[in-house]
């Protein structure tokens, strides 16, 4: 019974949702938006999962002095001041200084944007770094395939900027290096970038089609 | 007094001047009204829009452009009014407007299941054309999208295979799977990692749990945790979404509990980092620098984060396989891994490491599709090139 009634439950669930994808009429319209929104408002409830998972795990680390004990304390300390000012009964301090929302000019907006936002932004700045070492190792002449990538990579990167421009503008343009580069990219990159797509379309429906059926079970723990 | 005389001329002239170039010449003559209305419009039809959520309340009318309708070019025509009646010579009421070179309107305040008679005219800003009056219509709550019809067989049609091929797998049909290096690899990094007394990372994406990716990373979690439990390894599972981390506690848990190793399964290593992307790399990173993993699988959704890991993890010294749908990180996972699943061998990877048969039958269900997919494709190029459209465009679902 552990495991009948999710399947079961998957089972007409996904079937009701492939139906509303043919069925225009508007009861059904409407019901698949309805348990789209059910699932969405559990989703959202869940957040309180993590929230114990975080406490959990952070406050044993602590406890026990384990090694990075430190970051734990800041991580909860951090979480704690953000619930703080998110969650605090609403009372305007001044004309655009809110404490309790999340509303612009609210503290908690401030140090979203003020201090959630620059560090992301820097992790993601780290990626030109992660990319100039990884390109270096995939370039490398190591085998046809790696050269045959290099080749294509140096045409693109230099047809996609003016000194790839300059470099060729004297050339017939079918030898000039923005063309080459507009052909790598609509044929053979777009030809296997298709072909990955489509083959992984079709993934998503047998994976969908097993699960509905109950074929694939092993997403709810096992297989037995 | 000349001079301010003078002044006053020019400015004069000049005001004159600016009225010539700037104004509209006054017409000194009788204006000249318009009377002669355009042509009518010709071949009006009116037909029940099919759209998500069909209410019955949508009818589409279409007609031919008046005569005297420049379309792209100035013509006479301003614009057409659609009126509609219950009975084909009852008054009518303004249905709404249509703009120059317009041929559709869609009325969106029809009465569901009530016959109507739509009327075009055109009008020229003063005058209007005769009306021409489209056939009976009726809004009715549809119970099928004609426009997928060739999904829905399609679908259909994968849908037989992929159960054909269950049931034959069921019966002890031996069905040929490729091998995927990536999926042999992990059991040897799961190895590798018990040699080396470190843990095995499992990132099971950012995705939500409705993302198919994710429960087909949750899939392949349960057999890597039977594997982890096997040989005693400790696993570790960081998480973007709490629901995603409450089911891969689940699956791990169970995983443990059926190789009878569940007083080795620790909660703690299936953690909840952040919702945040950049966060949760950045914490994911902390987990490969601070723990030493010497095994890291990325197997589910990634966007931007996935170089920042599989980078991160190959600087650590960890072997990797990763895996994903996500067509633009899979060049980032090539560079970076050992292995890589590109796109649809992330959703064979759960039936090829069972090896359980109905798994594998739904697998030569996919492999048939495709040829039968890539037979239409050129049926359709080659009927295209040919100059018969009909059938390429009956797949078109817009």
């Amino acid at each position: 019974m552990r495991r009948e009634v999710p399947i079961a439950i998957t089972f007409l669930v996904g079937m009701f949702m492939i139906v509303d994808f043919f069925v225009p009429h508007a009861y059904v319209s409407a019901s698949a938006e309805e348990l789209k929104q059910w699932g969405t408002i559990i989703i959202a409830a869940s957040i309180l999962l993590g929230i114990g998972n975080l406490l959990r795990v952070h406050s044993k680390k602590i406890a026990r002095k384990e090694e990075g004990w430190g970051y734990s304390i800041v991580l909860l300390a951090i979480m704690a001041v953000m619930l703080w000012f998110g969650l605090w009964p609403g009372e305007t301090l001044g004309p655009n200084e809110m404490v309790g929302t999340v509303e612009e000019g609210s503290y908690f907006n401030w140090m979203f944007l003020n201090m959630q936002v620059p560090l992301q932004a820097t992790m993601f700045s780290l990626l030109a770094f992660f990319i100039a070492s990884a390109a270096y190792r995939a370039f490398r002449l190591r085998s046809a395939e790696a050269s045959l990538l290099l080749i294509a990579a140096i045409i693109v990167m230099l047809g996609r900027v003016p000194l790839g421009q300059a470099l060729t503008q004297n050339l017939p343009e079918k030898a000039q290096l923005p063309w080459l580069t507009e052909v790598i990219m609509e044929y053979p990159n777009m030809a296997a970038f298709r072909g990955i797509l489509m083959g992984a379309a079709l993934g998503v429906m047998a994976m969908g089609l097993r699960i509905i059926l109950g074929i694939e079970r092993s997403y709810l723990g096992g297989e037995k | 007094m000349k001079l301010p005389l003078l002044l006053v001329l020019l400015l004069l002239a000049g005001a004159a001047g600016a009225q010539e170039t700037v104004g509209t010449p006054v017409d000194t003559t009788a204006a000249v009204v318009d009377t002669i209305p355009p042509a009518p419009v010709s071949d009006v039809t009116a037909r029940d829009h099919i759209s998500n959520n069909d209410g019955g309340d949508r009818i589409e009318v279409h007609w031919a452009l008046s005569p005297d309708d420049g379309g792209e070019e100035t013509g006479d025509v301003t614009g057409y009014l659609v009126m509609r009646s219950t009975e084909p010579d009852a008054p009518a009421d303004t249905a709404g407007v249509a703009g120059a070179g317009e041929t559709m309107y869609l009325d969106r305040d029809a009465v569901p299941g009530q016959t109507y008679y739509y009327h075009v005219a055109a009008t020229d800003g003063v005058n209007l054309s005769e009306f021409v009056t489209s056939p009976s219509v009726r809004g009715v709550r549809s119970f099928f999208q004609p426009s997928r019809a060739a999904v829905l067989v399609l679908t259909l049609l994968f849908f037989g295979l992929v159960i054909t091929f269950t049931n034959l797998a069921q019966r002890g049909t031996d069905l040929f799977v490729r091998r995927i290096p990536g999926l042999n690899a992990i059991e040897e990094a799961v190895g590798r990692a018990t040699e080396m007394g470190r843990p095995v990372l499992y990132v099971p994406g950012i995705g939500e749990i409705d993302n198919i990716m994710t429960i087909a990373s949750l899939s392949i979690l349960s057999h890597v945790a039977r594997i982890t439990a096997r040989y005693e390894t400790p696993l570790i599972v960081p998480t973007a979404r709490a629901v995603v981390m409450s089911a891969a506690e689940e699956v791990v848990k169970e995983a443990y509990a059926q190789e009878g190793q569940i007083d080795r399964y620790n909660p703690d290593n299936i953690r909840y980092l952040s919702d945040a992307q950049f966060a949760f790399a950045g914490a994911v990173n902390g987990i490969m620098l601070r723990e030493k993993p010497s095994a890291n699988l990325y197997l589910g959704a990634f966007w931007a984060e996935s170089l920042l890991l599989a980078e991160t993890g190959f600087e650590a010294g960890a072997i990797q396989v990763a895996g994903t749908a996500m067509v633009s990180q899979l060049p980032f996972f090539v560079t970076a891994c050992d292995y890589t699943l590109l796109g649809e061998e992330l959703y064979a990877a759960s039936a090829y490491l069972s090896k359980e048969p109905k798994l594998l039958g739904s697998l030569k269900g996919s492999d048939y599709m495709k040829v039968i997919s890539i037979a239409l494709m050129l049926s359709g190029l080659i009927l295209r090139i040919a100059g018969y459209e009909a059938f390429s465009n009956w797949f078109r679902t817009g």
